[in-house]
């Protein structure tokens, strides 16, 4: 089987596994991995800067900003929880339903784009265009990197002083 | 000279983070305070010298920055409403690494609104315009009681729905135009006529900033986030940062990006007055101080709104100005309930009375920011409103320039119930210890309350020097 079709349905699982789960930091623990696999996949299609930030902000800074508010909530009760593990399957059984319709029709009726875009005037691989075109954006990625440190910091240094 | 606004706040936070904690955590405030004064005094400078000085920094990087009237007033409304922001904190946050942490996140929240203001690329502006959210996220969530997770929480999640409409947006226009500079989209959108393309693009990007900005119907997130975060970043969100990643945006898309239709004009008026009027009566029923202000800005942003739909250039004056005047009166507002808070320990209005006796700076500089939101002569609310409704009635929008009218009356209604409230009752038993809040607030709200009088009656020369080179 072709990796990247391998690496999809993986994808999918993660993400599956990621809203079914009960507990949050499982879920939290799903969206990571699901990121991860995303990252593989933009690697194998030649995008590596693509895949580092998706690797970096989404499987590691944002997994770490919702660990932290995690630690802030309480657990469920028993009671609760067996309810919310009944419920899970149920609760979303159209979200499946709909995919599988949607992934059919589009099979069944691609048609070619409606709309006539215009060629990208940007021919620059990604590199040279984050490297040499895009400074003032690359250093908002820094600056936004540098407030989810602090909020860390915040969020979680000063609970444990507070302690 | 416009990378200066960025470069040299991003240099101060490395140079507080990484010299020794204790030895910087005396100076942080300082460093940040004469950061946001010097941006003021180059900001108010001349704007030949501001433009033309040689940046020794564009060799290095490649910045699509550009000042131009609108950055400028902007700049200065951004540097006034952090120092007051600063100076509130260093009066009411308790420990010291707390207002560290304050300082650093007011920095980079510093940083990201000075992009977004001269930025000319939409990509750049939408990167900074996230850059401000997510350091209003961490300071709105840094109370960690339920309340102010919710308010950050609310905030966070309608931001990144907006977030969604934006980035949907944005790749239109980069298919549209091949580029995300505003000159190229502006071009591509003109060539474009009406196609269903462009007007879905524009619209998106709209629906995106109208969240953002707390607009009528997407104002749930905002009394929450205003009223339950701490007062100093209540005073920089409702102050500035909404207005900025907001009002500010939509005014330079509209004005210098996007190509409006009769249609789009008429959405941007009816959004605008129906967010006067919704804002108006939701303060009117509030019981709270700061739940009433945030609805107050809705009401105010609202006019911004309004004027912008009406698409003459008197009108975009009245915007511009209105955005400033908000900027000001807004802020000396919160800082006032700052200090109530700080001396009553309550921000409940039906729990407070007669507190004039006892803060009578304080209750003088509510009453002439209530006064100048109302917009009654001769203070700076009076001005812009003024021009809003002229404009107004000149496009023959006269339904429209007599619901601004009649919602000026509204809001001076409300402000008078909070005023006879909160400051102009009987004095109850519960205000018997209250005092002033400290010299540093004090100063604070007479100088806010200057600049609200003083542009006022300086209109004429503040009109010749601010708002017309922005036309």
């Amino acid at each position: 089987m072709n990796l990247n079709l391998i690496l999809l349905i993986a994808l999918l699982l993660a993400a599956f596994w990621t809203v079914l789960t009960i507990r949050l930091v499982r879920s939290v623990v799903g969206l990571a991995l699901t990121s991860a696999i995303l990252s593989v996949i933009m690697f194998r299609l030649g995008s590596p800067l693509a895949a580092v930030f998706e690797l970096s902000v989404c499987s590691g800074l944002i997994s770490v900003i919702f660990v932290t508010t995690i630690s802030f909530t309480s657990r469920v009760s028993k009671e609760r929880l067996t309810v919310r593990r009944r419920e899970r399957f149920v609760k979303f059984w159209y979200l499946p339903v709909i995919l599988i319709a949607a992934g059919l029709a589009l099979m069944h009726l691609s048609r070619p784009p409606v709309f006539k875009f215009p060629v990208a005037s940007v021919t620059q691989d990604a590199q040279s265009v984050l490297w040499n075109l895009r400074h003032l954006d690359l250093l908002g990625q820094v600056v936004v990197l540098l407030a989810g440190a602090f909020g860390v910091v915040i969020l979680f240094k000063e609970k444990k002083d507070e302690r | 000279m416009p990378s200066w606004f960025i470069l040299v706040p991003f240099a101060c936070i490395l140079i507080l983070n990484l010299a020794p904690k204790t030895w910087m955590s005396r100076f942080a405030f300082w460093l940040a305070a004469a950061l946001a004064c010097a941006q003021l005094i180059l900001a108010a400078g001349n704007q030949a010298i501001l433009q033309g000085v040689v940046d020794p920094l564009a060799k290095f990087f490649n910045f699509s920055l550009a000042i131009d009237g609108l950055s400028r007033l902007m700049l200065i409304s951004i540097a006034i409403v952090v120092f007051a922001a600063l100076l509130a904190g260093r009066y009411t946050i308790a420990t010291a690494a707390k207002r560290f942490n304050f300082t650093n996140l007011v920095l980079i929240a510093l940083i990201g609104m000075n992009a977004v203001v001269m930025s000319t690329d939409i990509f750049s502006l939408y990167v900074f315009v996230e850059t401000s959210a997510i350091s209003l996220f961490i300071l709105i969530a840094a109370n960690k009681d339920k309340s102010a997770l919710e308010g950050a929480f609310k905030y966070f999640i309608l931001s990144a729905i907006a977030t969604v409409f934006i980035l949907f947006s944005i790749a239109l226009f980069v298919l549209l135009s091949g580029g995300t500079s505003f000159s190229l989209i502006r071009a591509a959108l003109a060539g474009q006529g009406g196609a269903f393309l462009a007007r879905l693009a524009m619209l998106l990007f709209l629906c995106g900033i109208f969240i953002k900005s707390g607009l009528v119907p997407f104002h749930g997130w905002l009394p929450d986030a205003y009223s339950s975060a701490a007062t100093p970043v209540s005073i920089l969100l409702a102050g500035i940062v909404t207005k900025v990643t907001g009002a500010y945006v939509l005014m330079r898309l509209v004005t210098q990006v996007f190509v409006l239709d009769a249609r789009t004009q008429n959405l941007l008026m009816f959004v605008g007055a129906l967010s006067i009027i919704v804002g108006a009566y939701g303060a009117l029923g509030q019981r709270e101080f700061k739940r009433m202000l945030a609805y107050s800005s809705i009401s105010q942003v609202g006019y911004i709104v309004l004027a912008l739909g009406c698409g003459t250039p008197l009108a975009f004056a009245g915007a511009a100005f209105h955005l400033f005047n908000h900027a000001i009166f807004k802020s000396l507002l919160f800082v006032n309930a700052c200090c109530i808070e700080k001396e009553t320990g309550t921000l409940d209005i039906e729990k407070m009375s007669g507190l004039s006796q006892r803060m009578p700076v304080t209750a003088a500089s509510s009453l002439v920011a209530s006064l100048s939101t109302a917009g009654l002569p001769p203070l700076a609310g009076f001005w812009s409103k003024f021009i809003i409704i002229l404009a107004l009635m000149q496009a023959g929008k006269n339904t429209y320039a007599i619901t601004a009218l009649l919602a000026s009356a509204l809001t001076l209604g409300y402000f008078l119930i909070l005023q006879r409230k909160v400051f102009f009752s009987k004095p109850g038993e519960g205000v018997s210890g209250v005092k002033e809040a400290g010299t540093g607030l004090v100063l604070l709200e007479l100088s806010l309350t200057l600049v609200t009088i003083g542009v006022g009656i300086a209109f004429p020369w503040v009109y010749n020097y601010l708002i017309l080179p922005i036309l």
